[in-house]
């Protein structure tokens, strides 16, 4: 299995790409700032496996903490509500 | 260039979600069962990989995406996934689809 860059607690920052293909980073979070809140394993990955390839090497797959006040500009609830995404190595950057 | 695809919603304006209990009936049992086993998550052969379905069902022209039903979507999908695999042809779905539509 690959090894895990990104430890819980490490703030990470979603690319902010546009590439064509079947992706799994959803067009809302790209580009947005959170914070690991566990690594989910090491899987295929889907980008790969959707175009009928095998989608190895496994990617590490994080679920990310974001506030939702980061992702969204007009955001009127409570300043430390969350959104968690589940988002592949590849998407993230260490800060 | 394409930023955002067509079936990638979330966070754009849209009404209140009204969630609904209901039954499925049986032609979307039947798709769903065919797609675990073509998917091969019991065991038996994997003819193509969800990751693919997904992708043909993002792959559909948005007027389709948006009037399809769930199922519907999933059923042309599979259609998609089969003719890419060469399980299937177009001409072998074509005759099919049509012998079924002459049963009256």
């Amino acid at each position: 299995m690959a090894e895990a860059r990104f430890a819980v607690g490490r703030k990470v920052r979603v690319m902010k790409a546009y590439p064509v293909g079947h992706l799994r980073t959803p067009f809302y979070i790209r580009g947005c700032t959170g914070e690991v809140e566990r690594v989910c394993g090491a899987f295929p990955n889907p980008e790969e496996l959707s175009q009928m390839r095998p989608g190895e090497p496994r990617v590490p797959l994080y679920r990310v903490r974001f506030r939702q006040k980061d992702v969204w500009p007009d955001y009127a609830g409570p300043a430390n509500d969350a959104l968690e995404v589940e988002i592949y190595e590849h998407w993230l950057e260490g800060l | 260039m394409i930023e955002r695809s067509h079936h990638d919603m979330g966070g754009l304006p849209a009404g209140k979600v009204e969630p609904v209990e209901h039954d499925y009936v049986q032609w979307e049992r039947r798709v769903d069962a065919m797609c675990v086993l073509l998917w091969g998550l019991k065991g038996g052969q994997r003819y193509f990989t969800v990751d693919e379905h997904r992708r043909a069902i993002e792959s559909m022209p948005p007027a389709a995406y948006d009037s399809l039903a769930y199922y519907e979507k999933w059923v042309v999908g599979l259609a998609q996934c089969l003719l890419q695999r060469g399980v299937i042809t177009s001409a072998e779905l074509a005759r099919k689809m049509m012998e079924v539509e002459n049963r009256g």
